[in-house]
């Protein structure tokens, strides 16, 4: 780790202020950013820590029933306190092992959107909007590829609100050494539709899969779920080929929809 | 009733105290004052030309000490090799030149080119980013058929090729196995392989070198299996430090599993420096370094075929195997396929006739040698296999196949070279059928096919020859080192003793299970006897903890010290109460004159030896301290028979292991519990060779599975509740103790289980399969159901 200097305000505009610098980089849980630094792949001049600031903390319901979850909220706190997203509090609750749920932050998963992670194929299933110092951002357009985000440089995720569906269910298959997601699948039924947030699988990073969203509005039953989407585009490595991934798409589509319903 | 102490018992692990609350001493525990640290600066590329280092940039950097190069060590010799093969023809194997620090040519991504030490390890690393190297990469040597073929790039220029050595084993019969195979009325073919695997010690390695200029001394602390082979590899043959001149400690070692009995260069680079520059220096590896700097297990490719007579006996076996060196010789790298390999090939059966032939291969990866059961999981794992798929082929219960080729009586000469002493397959594989519950099977198959799953069982045997080893047989195979163990028994004045063994316990709980069979032999209570080891300046030698040798040859050679001790306080006892020597006996600490009521208890001999007011010193001397060096007459041959089942998931291929169970020969038993616990870490370690680890390198030469982000352990939910048995007792014959080892059995009897039971689960499910390479992973069983 090269040295850096630290600072944990504990407002927003502090925070933001505190980022302007050049080189100053946002710590949350510190779950990939200090293994990062650790292997000096990562060499901010100023880290500051996300930590401090309340308002960012904690879980509440919105005006319009959606549940709202502070950008700085651990996914241990998701996974005990969001009773009214049992989708997402599961989704929670299965993200590494429990020192990294009592660290690791929805902004910060979010803020890094690894093509692996779960809470980037919570957020779009469930047409989250991602609240930061500047804006709200849909969900729609915040996920832009592999480790790419809408997020401006110093730009801090403060809130993220869920619209909460009739029906929910998140399925992982994990990456048999890392335990992320070799591929997950968010399938989130709500009164105007159905939605269907695939990670892990594809080189273009979280996404929807149109097809089985549309077959899925129409008849909510896993035998809806259409054939396996194409192999073109998918991750193939060391843990799959492509169309092992394209084919786990569809069997986890399959899962969810029997557990949701 | 079990009993409560001495063989047999097993009181709870006496060093487990310290280990489980932080207490323990972990060589990166240590400090010396005024150390500096030094970080290596390793290759990114598999291979290449170094054209130039230009270290002036680095050299100004804040706290550097100074930084090594090849060119430093121009003067000093290399990483020896302790094992020399000689190949079919006569020949001895191909031994290239293995420097401290790279000398010309960068061979595999993660090879030292250069050391900087400084104040601190930031500073050190801050350093080497500075350095500025410039390489000429050239086309790396990754697969080992490709490596083979004429004009393939050469990882030594000075070598003919990128053999090491073409082994045949036993050259004499190759043309019987030839005609037996022509004869045959059936042939089973299988081709595998043996994944790589990286050992993951929970302790990474470290080293500190320190010099004391006063005396000339150097000494070095280590994570070794084996601190007085390093001083004799290391002193002799690297640095020319003589034995009274260097002092080497290995005090508590979070874990083995082979890759810490080797000498490395860091060792080397350590003790060095520290004469060099008169301070002491440090390196601790990173678990990233780990990946890319401890040498890598197994990585062998193998075609094995098994010839079966009309009546379904076995009557040849002919096997094919190319072995990955990687990019240098390790210590013991090149007896892994050979005389830990070759020679398991009969396997727990009478197959008359055997041929092994082995080709070692250098290639631009790390360097591959022992790693738990080194060779012998190799061997089990394709026989077992291959038998496994002749029962397919023949319609033939696997259990029933293998029982009709049982060896079942001993001693038993195997056509490769070794003799079995004892054993008693029929008798486990009676015991695991038991524990597995076979009748019971069909039915949990149907239960787990009505929830959508295919249910399999594998069983298979093994056998293992360890407590190596004899030393003039290894020394006639070409080990360049003896492997006998000594200790010295050292008796205190008031009765407690201390056992300096050769041996080395990083994990295998000598501390407790030794004092078990001193206290059985003298009768006194365990916590009167202390274990030291891990330091070159206590045991008069050592040849270390490897190849499940620990009590065999340690253990034996504290039972030949005691014994000596034992004889010399008969003589004192007989004094003390004027008696004939040949009528004292030694029972529950006391020594009485048979016949009398007369008896001297266990401290006032041992205090007589200290205070010799009233002692026969015309015939003995005072002191109570007896050295003895036990050298085997033979190996031992733990055996057993195991069994899995697993549950497959059509949809996806995740393999779950439902149930193993163990039954193993292992002799006498000192500590039942150690045992378990022995058994318990092979087993998950050899399903973490079945299902999940496999260090894959691309084209390239890049370690693609560096991090345990690629790198698959096994954790407890990976594994189940084991059923272990260690009932079968046939003791060995020719050791003292009657024990035969376990501490790698569990590797070495489980891969082949967990596969037949993944190819017997698919085959229920209508998959014509024959054969899944590990790790059978989600995604290969998928691809092997899918085409
Ligand atoms: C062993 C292990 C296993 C894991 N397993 C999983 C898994 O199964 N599934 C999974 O989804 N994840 C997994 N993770 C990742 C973990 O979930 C963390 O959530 C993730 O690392 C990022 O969150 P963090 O709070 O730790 O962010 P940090 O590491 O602190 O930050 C990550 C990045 O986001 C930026 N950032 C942080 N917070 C904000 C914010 N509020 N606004 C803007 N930018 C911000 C930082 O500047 C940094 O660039 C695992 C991590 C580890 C170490």
């Amino acid at each position: 780790m090269y040295n850096f200097e630290f600072e944990k305000p504990s407002s927003i505009a502090d925070a933001v202020a505190a980022l302007g610098d050049e080189e100053a980089t946002a710590l949350s849980g510190g779950q990939t950013l200090l293994p990062t630094m650790k292997q000096r792949l990562a060499s901010p001049t100023k880290v500051v820590s996300l930590l401090g600031i309340s308002e960012m903390q904690g879980i509440c319901t919105g005006d319009d029933g959606a549940l709202c979850i502070g950008g700085a909220t651990s996914h241990a706190d998701v996974a005990a306190g969001a009773s009214a997203y049992p989708g997402l509090a599961a989704l929670a609750g299965g993200i590494g092992d429990p020192a990294v749920r009592a660290r690791g932050t929805v902004g910060g998963s979010l803020a890094n959107n690894d093509p692996a992670a779960c809470y980037p194929a919570g957020a779009l299933a469930s047409g989250a909007t991602i609240v930061t110092n500047a804006r709200e951002i849909a969900a729609d357009d915040y996920f832009q590829g592999m480790f790419t985000t809408a997020l401006d440089e110093s730009e801090i995720i403060t809130e993220v609100r869920f619209p909460v569906p009739q029906a929910s269910n998140y399925q992982k298959f994990e990456q048999p050494a890392s335990r992320f997601a070799l591929v997950g699948v968010f399938v989130a039924k709500y009164a105007d539709g159905v939605r269907v947030a695939v990670t892990g699988a594809s080189e273009e990073g979280v996404h929807r899969w149109t097809a089985a969203e549309e077959a899925l509005s129409a008849n909510f039953s896993a035998d809806a779920v259409p054939a396996a989407p194409g192999a073109d585009g998918m991750i193939a490595d060391l843990h799959g080929t492509a169309a092992y991934r394209a084919h786990l798409v569809a069997v986890l589509t399959k899962r969810a929809v029997a557990a949701a319903s | 009733m079990p009993k409560d102490h001495g063989i047999g018992a097993s009181p709870k692990r006496r060093e487990d105290i310290r280990f489980l609350s932080g207490t323990g001493n972990y060589t990166d525990d240590m400090n010396v004052n005024g150390q500096a640290y030094v970080h290596f600066l390793r290759s990114d590329v598999a291979h290449g030309r170094i054209k130039s280092i230009n270290l002036d940039a680095a050299s100004a950097m804040p706290g550097v000490v100074k930084i090594f190069t090849g060119a430093d060590f121009e003067g000093v010799g290399g990483i020896p090799c302790g094992w020399e093969i000689t190949d079919k023809h006569g020949n001895a194997m191909q031994e290239p030149a293995h420097p401290v620090l790279a000398q010309g040519k960068v061979r595999y991504v993660g090879d030292q080119i250069a050391a900087v030490v400084a104040e601190t390890l930031e500073q050190a690393r801050d350093a080497a980013e500075a350095i500025d190297v410039d390489i000429e990469e050239l086309p790396a040597v990754v697969d080992m058929a490709g490596a083979l073929v004429d004009g393939s790039t050469k990882v030594h220029d000075d070598l003919t090729s990128n053999l090491c050595y073409d082994w045949g084993f036993v050259e004499e019969n190759k043309p019987a196995v030839e005609a037996a195979f022509a004869d045959a009325a059936h042939v089973t073919t299988l081709e595998l392989r043996n994944n790589r695997l990286i050992a993951n010690p929970m302790e990474p390695r470290v080293a500190i070198g320190d010099f004391e200029r006063a005396s000339g001394n150097s000494t070095l602390f280590t994570t070794s299996q084996n601190p007085h082979v390093i001083r004799l590899l290391m002193g002799a043959f690297v640095l020319g430090i003589p034995e009274h001149k260097l002092r080497v400690v290995a005090p508590d070692v979070g874990g083995g599993f082979g890759t810490k009995i080797f000498h490395y260069a860091e060792e080397a680079f350590c003790t060095f420096a520290a004469k060099a520059l008169n301070r002491a220096v440090k390196w601790t590896s990173t678990r990233s370094e780990a990946f890319i700097s401890d040498a890598h297990g197994r990585d062998h490719v193998t075609t094995i075929q098994l010839a079966l007579d009309a009546d379904n006996n076995f009557t040849a076996v002919r096997t094919d195997t190319m072995a990955n060196m990687g990019a240098y010789l390790s210590t013991f790298a090149p007896s892994v396929p050979t005389w830990l390999h070759g020679t398991l090939m009969a396997g727990n059966y009478k197959t008359p006739l055997v041929y092994v032939n082995v080709k070692a291969v250098f290639t631009n990866t790390v360097p591959v040698d022992a790693y738990r059961g080194a060779g012998r999981p190799e061997a089990t794992y394709q026989l077992e296999r291959v038998i496994d798929k002749a029962a397919l082929e023949l319609g033939l219960d696997p259990i029933a196949l293998r029982r009709q080729n049982f060896i079942t009586e001993f001693p038993y000469a195997t056509p490769v070279a070794v003799e079995y002493d004892t054993g008693d397959y029929h008798a486990t594989m009676d015991v695991l059928e038991k524990m597995a519950d076979l009748s019971g099977f069909e039915a949990r198959r149907k239960a787990s096919e009505a929830r959508g799953m295919l249910r399999g069982i594998g069983i298979n045997c093994y056998i293992e020859a360890c407590g190596i080893a004899p030393s003039n047989l290894v020394g006639q195979l070409g080990a360049r080192a003896g492997l006998y163990e000594s200790a010295t028994v050292r008796v205190n004045a008031t009765g407690g003793l201390v056992v300096m063994t050769g041996s080395h316990s990083h994990g295998q709980g000598h501390e407790t299970a030794f004092p078990q069979v001193i206290a059985e032999m003298i009768g006194i209570d365990e916590s009167m006897v202390e274990i030291e080891h891990g330091d070159t300046d206590k045991a008069p030698m050592g040849m270390g903890t490897y190849g499940s040798r620990s009590l065999a040859v340690g253990g034996s050679a504290m039972v030949r010290a005691t014994e000596k001790i034992i004889a010399k306080t008969k003589k004192i006892a007989a004094h003390l109460m004027e008696a004939a020597e040949a009528d004292i006996e030694l029972k529950d600490g006391t020594f009485s004159v048979a016949g009398t009521d007369k008896s001297v208890a266990w401290g006032d001999v041992t205090l007589a030896a200290y205070v010799p007011h009233n002692y026969p010193l015309e015939d003995i001397e005072p002191g109570l301290e007896e050295t003895a060096f036990y050298d085997p007459a033979n190996f031992t041959y733990p055996s057993g028979a195991y069994a899995c089942e697993v549950e497959v998931d059509p949809d996806t291929g995740k393999v779950t292991i439902e149930a193993f169970n163990a039954a193993d020969d292992f002799g006498n038993v000192v500590n039942p519990m150690i045992v378990d616990g022995q058994v318990h870490g092979g087993i998950g370690q050899g399903i973490g060779q079945a299902l999940l680890e496999n260090a894959a390198y691309d084209e390239n030469g890049q370690l693609l599975s560096a991090s345990y982000m690629d790198y698959a352990m096994p954790r407890a939910s990976d594994l189940p509740f084991y059923g272990v048995d260690h009932s079968c007792q046939t003791p060995c014959t020719h050791n003292p103790l009657g024990v035969k080892g376990c501490g790698e059995a569990g590797a070495i009897g489980s891969p082949p289980a967990v596969v037949n039971a993944v190819v017997n689960a698919l085959r229920s499910g209508g998959h014509d399969i024959h054969h899944i390479d590990m790790p059978v992973s989600p995604s290969r069983v998928w691809q092997a159901m899918n085409g």
